[in-house]
C-alpha cells in the first residue's frame, strides 16, 4: 500500500511539527511564569503585601477635664458605630437600603452621606449611624456579611457631663473640615474630631495624644482577617485641670437663669478662675453628635447669642464700676482727698452740653466716699474736668483693663481704654473733653470685659496685681506683684466699696440685706442708648427699663469682693440689658459669692 | 485498496481484558494525577475544606475515569460508525441550545436537561474532530490533497464554529476549530494552504473585531493593557500576575495563598485556579502541572504514529491538539498572555463540562492507542 505509507509519512512529519509546536508553546508559558515569579518575583511580593497588609491607624484616648476637685468636665464614653467605606461596596443603595432596615436613618441624614460619599475619596469611611445601642450593634455585625463595606466601630466620643454650664469654657468637638481632612491621616479615621471651640481647641495637641498603628491582613473587601504584629500603641493624650469650681459653674448658670449674662469669680489669693459663666448656655454633646441644622440656626438667631462667651468675648461699658478707677486716679495725683465735696444738683455743664447725674434730683453735697457708695455721677464729672483722660486710662490699665491675659480661652477680648492717641489714630481727631466726662462714669467708648471687670476687682481687693487663670498645673502657689498703687488710697476706695453695701448705698437694699459675709462691690448701670432731650423733658421723664424693648435696656453691672475683712474672692456680673445694677446684677453678686465662700460639702463624683 | 476489508477473521480479536491490559496505565495515572492536583486546589479554594467543590469534583472524576476507560476498550469501529451521527447530534444540540439555551457568564450556553446542565459545543469539539477524521479516513492521499476534499470538513467545522460564536463562547469556538484543522493539516492537505489563510486571519482582524461582543472587546483591550482599568475589567489579570509571581519558586505553601484565601483573585475554583496553584507551589509546582499536561498532551498527540488506521491517527491527534490548546488558552490567560476568554483548566478546574470533554476524548485517544493494530475500510468499519 504505497498510497497508505505515503499517507502515514506526511501524519507523522506533520504531527511531530506540531508536538514539536506544542512542546515550544508549554516552554513559552514556562518562561513566561519564570519571567513572573523569578525575574519580577519580589515586585509580586511585594504587590501582593500591599494588597493584604493594611496599615491602620489607632485612634488615641483623649485627655480628660477635670475641674479643681477632679470632677469630669470632658470624658470619652464609648460609642457603637456603623461606618461605610465606598470603594468596598459593591453597590451603594441596595447596601444604604438594606442597612435602612436595620438602623433607622432619616432622609436628610442619608441625603448628607450620599453627598459625602459622593464627594470624599472612596476610601474613606463615612459614619452611617452613632451611639448606636447594643442590640441595633449586634444586629448589624450579624448581618454584615450581606452587607459589603458596611463595618461597625466601638469608638470612643466625647462626653461632657457638665452640659451648658461649661460649654463656653470646653468648648465642643466636630469633625475635621472636609479640606482638612488630608492634613492628618487621623482624620481620616471614621468619626475621629477635632476641638473646635474654646479649651477643647486651644489644647487640641496636648488633649489627643499622638496616634498608634497596627497592621491588619485584609481581604479583597478590606475586611479585616487578622492583625499583624507588631502594634504600636497609641498613646493617651494627657489631662486638663482646671482651676473651675464646677459646682460654683453650675451654681452661677442656675442663677442666671435665662438671662444674657457673663458673671466671673476670681479665687483672689491665686487668679484662679472658680467660675466662668456665660448665659445662655449651649450642649457641647450636641455638637459632638452633630448638631442639627434647626437647633444650629436657632442658637445663631438666638438675640441672647448663646455662642458667645460673653465673660471674655463680651465687651461692655463698664458704667459705674469704673468709678473706683477714676477716683483712684483722682487721689493718686492728689486732685482730691477723701473729704473734697463737690455740688450734685442732678446736672453738669459743659460748654453747651448738660451731663446728667442718674439721680435726676442730685446728691446735693457728697465727698468722694458718698460719691463712690451713691455713685454720683456730677461728682465724677468735676474730677474728669480737672483730671487727664490719659491718666484715668493709665490708671485703668494698670488694673488690668484693655488687657488680654491669654488664659486659653479662644476669643479673650481687650476691651477698650481709651486715650488721646487712640483718638488720634482711630478717629483722625482730638480728645474733647466732654468725652472724659463720659468716661470717668464709665460710658463713652471704654469697654471691658466680665474677666477683666473680675480682674479689676481682685487687685483692688488686694492691692496685687492679680492675674487670673484657668488651666493649671499646680494649685496654689501663685505669687503677685503689689500694685504700684499708694496703699492708702487703695483702702479709700475698699473703703467706697464696703459703703456701696452700707445703709445709704446704691446696692445696700438689694444685696446686703441677708448676707452674713460682709461684702464689698460696685454697682453699674450702663446705658446702651442715647437719652434724648425731648424724653428727659417728657412727662414721666427718662423711660424705665421695663418700658423700653429688651435690646434698649441697660446693661446691668455689679463688681464685689468678700469677705470684706479678708478679701478672697472676686466677682463680676454684668447682665446684658438686664436693666439697674443694684436691682439686677448685685443680688446675683451677692448670692455668688455667698455660694463662693460658703461650699456645700463637695460630693464626690461616682467614677464613670 | 477496493472494499475489501482490512479486518479479516485470520485476525484473533482481542478480549475486552485483553484490551484493559493493553491501555496506557501510565498516562491514566498522570490523568489521575492532574485530577489530584485539582482536588487539593478546590479543597485550598474552599478554605480547607472538602464540601462543597472538591468533594463534588472527585466524585465527578471517579465516574469520568470509569466513563474513559468504558470508552478506551470499546472497538474503534464503533467510533468510527458513530462519527457522522455523533456530529449531526452535536449540531441539533446546539441549534437547540440557540432556542433554549440557559443563559450564563453573559451567552447562552446550556441545554439544561434535568440532571445536568450539557454544553453542547464541549461535545461538539469531540464531534468535529471525530467527523473529520471519519472523512479524511476514507480519502486517499490525493484526495487528500485536492482542493476539492477540503469542502465538507470545511463546512464541519465552520456551522459548528459559526454557531457557537453566537452563543458568544469564541473560546471554545476557536478549539473547535483548531481541533478540525489539526486533522485537515495531518490528512495531508496541502501546506501553503494553511499559510496563505494564516496571513488572511490576520487582515481579517480588523473585520472580525465589528462582530465581537462588547465584553469580548473589553476582555481583549483590557489583555492589551491590564493597567488601563485596575479595578475594572483589568483586575483580574493584575491580581492573578501578583498571585503568580508572589508565589516565588517554591510558593507560599499549600492552604497559604494569599490572593486566594483573601479573594483577591477572580474565579479561582474556575478560570483562575492555576493560579491558585502557583501561588501555593510555586515555579516547581506549575512546572510539575505543566510537564504533566504536556506528557499525556504528548501521547496524545504523537499516538497516531504507532497506529494502522488513518481514523485513529487523525482522531487521537486531533482530540490532543484541541485539548492542548484547551490548557494553552487557559494557563495563557491567567498569566496575561492571552485575553481572558473564560476558559476553564480541564481536570483542575471546577466544573463538568471540561471534564467531560477532557474525558471523553482521552477515553477515543486511549482507544486508538488499544486499537492500534486494528485496520479499517475506507468505507467504514461494516460493523454498524
Amino acid at each position: 500500500m504505497p498510497r497508505e505509507g505515503l499517507r502515514y509519512q506526511i501524519y507523522s512529519r506533520r504531527a511531530l511539527l506540531l508536538a514539536g509546536v506544542q512542546g515550544l508553546a508549554l516552554a513559552a508559558l514556562g518562561a513566561r511564569l519564570y519571567y513572573l515569579s523569578i525575574v519580577n518575583g519580589e515586585k509580586y511580593r511585594l504587590r501582593a503585601d500591599k494588597n493584604r497588609i493594611s496599615i491602620r491607624l489607632i485612634a488615641p484616648e483623649r485627655g480628660e477635664i477635670f475641674d479643681r476637685n477632679g470632677r469630669k468636665l470632658a470624658t470619652n464614653t464609648q460609642d457603637l458605630r456603623a461606618l461605610l467605606v465606598p470603594e468596598q461596596a459593591d453597590q451603594l443603595e441596595p447596601t444604604l437600603q438594606k442597612v435602612q432596615q436595620i438602623i433607622d436613618i432619616n432622609d436628610r441624614r442619608l441625603a448628607r452621606i450620599r453627598q459625602r460619599i459622593k464627594r470624599q475619596r472612596q476610601f474613606v469611611p463615612v459614619t452611617l449611624a452613632q451611639g448606636l445601642d447594643w442590640e441595633t450593634f449586634s444586629r448589624l455585625n450579624v448581618e454584615m456579611p450581606k452587607l459589603p463595606g458596611v463595618q461597625t466601630d466601638a469608638g470612643l466620643s466625647r462626653l461632657y457631663p457638665g452640659g451648658e454650664a461649661i460649654a463656653h469654657l470646653v468648648g465642643y468637638m466636630a469633625s475635621p473640615d472636609e479640606e482638612d481632612v488630608y492634613k492628618s491621616p487621623l482624620y481620616q479615621l471614621p468619626g475621629f474630631k477635632i476641638g473646635r471651640q474654646g479649651l477643647e481647641r486651644r489644647y487640641e495637641s496636648l488633649l489627643r495624644g499622638a496616634s498608634g498603628t497596627r497592621r491588619v491582613e485584609v481581604n479583597a473587601v478590606g475586611r479585616e482577617i487578622r492583625e499583624l504584629p507588631p502594634r504600636e500603641e497609641s498613646l493617651r493624650g494627657n489631662d486638663l485641670h482646671l482651676t473651675l469650681d464646677m459646682g460654683l459653674q453650675q451654681y452661677v448658670m442656675q442663677e442666671l437663669g435665662e438671662e444674657a449674662a457673663g458673671v466671673v469669680v476670681l479665687d483672689i489669693a491665686s487668679g484662679d478662675i472658680l467660675a466662668m459663666a456665660s448665659s445662655p448656655g449651649y450642649d457641647p454633646n450636641e455638637f459632638t453628635r452633630g448638631i442639627s441644622n434647626a437647633n444650629w440656626q436657632a442658637l445663631l438667631k438666638d438675640p441672647r447669642s448663646p455662642l458667645l462667651n460673653k465673660s471674655v468675648s463680651g465687651q461692655y461699658p463698664p458704667g459705674s464700676t469704673i468709678k473706683m478707677i477714676v477716683a483712684l486716679a483722682a487721689l493718686e495725683q492728689g486732685l482730691i482727698t477723701p473729704e473734697t465735696e463737690f455740688y450734685c444738683n442732678g446736672r453738669h455743664r459743659l460748654g453747651n452740653h448738660t451731663f446728667h447725674c442718674w439721680q435726676n434730683r442730685g446728691h446735693g453735697k457728697v465727698d468722694m466716699m458718698q460719691a463712690v457708695a451713691k455713685s454720683c455721677d456730677v461728682y465724677f464729672y468735676e474730677i474728669a474736668e480737672r483730671l487727664d483722660i490719659d491718666l484715668i486710662a493709665d490708671m485703668a490699665n494698670r488694673f488690668g483693663m484693655g488687657s488680654v491675659f491669654d488664659i486659653g480661652i479662644d476669643g479673650e477680648k481687650e476691651g477698650l481704654v481709651p486715650t488721646r492717641e487712640w483718638k488720634r489714630i482711630f478717629q483722625q481727631e482730638s480728645w474733647q473733653l466732654g468725652e472724659t466726662l463720659n468716661v470717668a462714669i464709665g460710658q463713652g467708648a471704654m469697654l471691658a470685659t466680665p474677666l477683666q471687670l473680675a480682674v479689676m476687682t481682685a487687685r483692688l481687693a488686694s492691692g496685687q496685681a492679680v492675674t487670673p487663670r484657668i488651666v493649671a498645673d499646680n494649685f496654689g502657689g501663685a505669687f503677685f506683684q503689689p500694685m504700684d498703687v499708694n496703699p492708702f488710697h487703695l483702702e479709700t476706695v475698699r473703703r467706697t466699696m464696703e459703703m456701696v453695701m452700707e445703709e445709704g448705698g446704691t446696692a445696700h437694699d438689694y444685696a446686703r440685706r441677708k448676707s452674713a459675709i460682709r461684702q464689698a462691690g460696685k454697682t453699674g448701670t450702663a446705658q446702651v442708648r442715647r437719652i434724648s432731650l425731648a424724653e428727659r423733658q417728657a412727662e414721666g421723664g427718662v423711660l424705665d427699663n421695663d418700658e423700653l424693648p429688651w435690646a434698649s435696656r441697660d446693661h446691668a453691672l455689679f463688681v464685689g469682693y468678700a469677705p470684706v475683712e479678708n478679701p478672697q474672692i472676686a466677682v463680676s456680673v454684668v447682665v446684658q440689658h438686664g436693666g439697674g445694677g443694684s436691682s439686677v446684677a448685685a443680688p446675683l453678686a451677692r448670692r455668688i459669692l455667698d455660694r463662693a465662700l460658703n461650699p456645700p460639702t463637695p460630693v464626690p463624683e461616682e467614677q464613670a | 485498496m477496493g472494499t475489501a476489508r482490512m479486518f479479516g477473521p485470520r485476525r484473533v480479536q482481542k478480549s475486552v481484558w485483553q484490551r484493559f491490559a493493553g491501555l496506557n496505565w501510565g498516562i491514566v495515572l498522570a490523568t489521575v494525577l492532574i485530577a489530584v492536583v485539582g482536588f487539593a486546589m478546590l479543597y485550598s479554594v474552599a478554605d480547607g475544606t472538602w464540601d462543597p467543590w472538591a468533594s463534588r469534583q472527585m466524585l465527578r472524576f471517579g465516574v469520568a475515569l470509569l466513563l474513559m476507560l468504558g470508552i478506551a476498550v470499546v472497538d474503534i469501529r464503533y467510533w468510527v460508525a458513530l462519527a457522522y451521527p455523533a456530529w449531526f447530534a452535536g449540531l441539533v444540540l446546539l441549534i437547540a441550545v440557540e432556542f433554549v439555551g440557559d443563559t450564563g457568564m453573559g451567552g447562552q450556553r446550556w441545554l439544561d436537561l434535568g440532571f445536568m446542565r450539557l454544553q453542547p459545543s464541549e461535545l461538539m469539539k469531540i464531534a468535529t474532530v471525530m467527523a473529520v477524521a471519519r472523512y479524511y479516513h476514507g480519502r486517499t492521499q490525493l484526495q487528500s490533497k485536492s482542493l476539492r476534499s477540503l469542502f465538507i470538513p470545511l463546512l464541519m467545522l465552520l456551522v459548528p464554529f459559526v454557531l457557537v460564536v453566537r452563543q458568544p463562547d469564541l473560546g471554545t469556538a476557536l478549539m473547535i476549530m483548531a481541533g478540525g484543522l489539526a486533522v485537515i493539516f495531518l490528512s495531508g492537505a496541502p501546506a501553503w494552504l494553511f499559510v496563505v489563510s494564516g496571513i488572511g486571519v490576520a487582515a481579517a482582524v480588523p473585520v472580525a473585531w465589528q462582530f465581537l461582543r462588547p465584553y469580548q472587546k473589553d476582555r481583549i483591550l483590557t489583555f492589551i493593557n491590564p493597567e488601563s482599568d485596575p479595578l475594572g475589567a483589568g483586575y483580574q489579570i493584575t491580581q492573578s500576575k501578583i498571585a503568580l509571581g508572589s508565589g516565588g519558586m517554591t510558593g507560599k505553601g499549600f492552604l497559604e495563598g494569599t490572593q486566594s484565601h483573601l479573594n483577591f483573585l477572580p474565579e479561582m475554583k474556575t478560570d483562575f485556579i492555576f493560579t491558585v496553584l502557583v501561588e501555593e507551589f510555586g515555579l516547581v509546582g506549575a512546572t510539575i502541572v505543566l510537564a504533566l499536561y504536556g506528557i499525556v498532551l504528548t501521547y496524545g498527540l504523537l499516538i497516531g504514529i504507532g497506529c494502522r488506521n488513518q481514523f485513529g491517527r487523525l482522531l487521537a491527534s486531533g482530540l490532543a491538539v484541541s485539548l492542548f490548546l484547551y490548557v494553552l488558552i487557559n494557563v495563557g490567560m491567567v498569566m496575561g498572555l492571552l485575553p481572558v476568554v473564560g476558559v476553564p483548566l480541564p481536570l483542575v478546574s471546577y466544573g463538568g463540562s471540561a471534564m467531560l470533554t477532557w474525558m471523553l476524548a482521552y477515553g477515543l485517544i486511549l482507544s486508538v492507542s488499544v486499537h492500534r493494530h486494528v485496520t479499517i475500510a475506507p468505507k467504514g468499519s461494516g460493523i454498524v
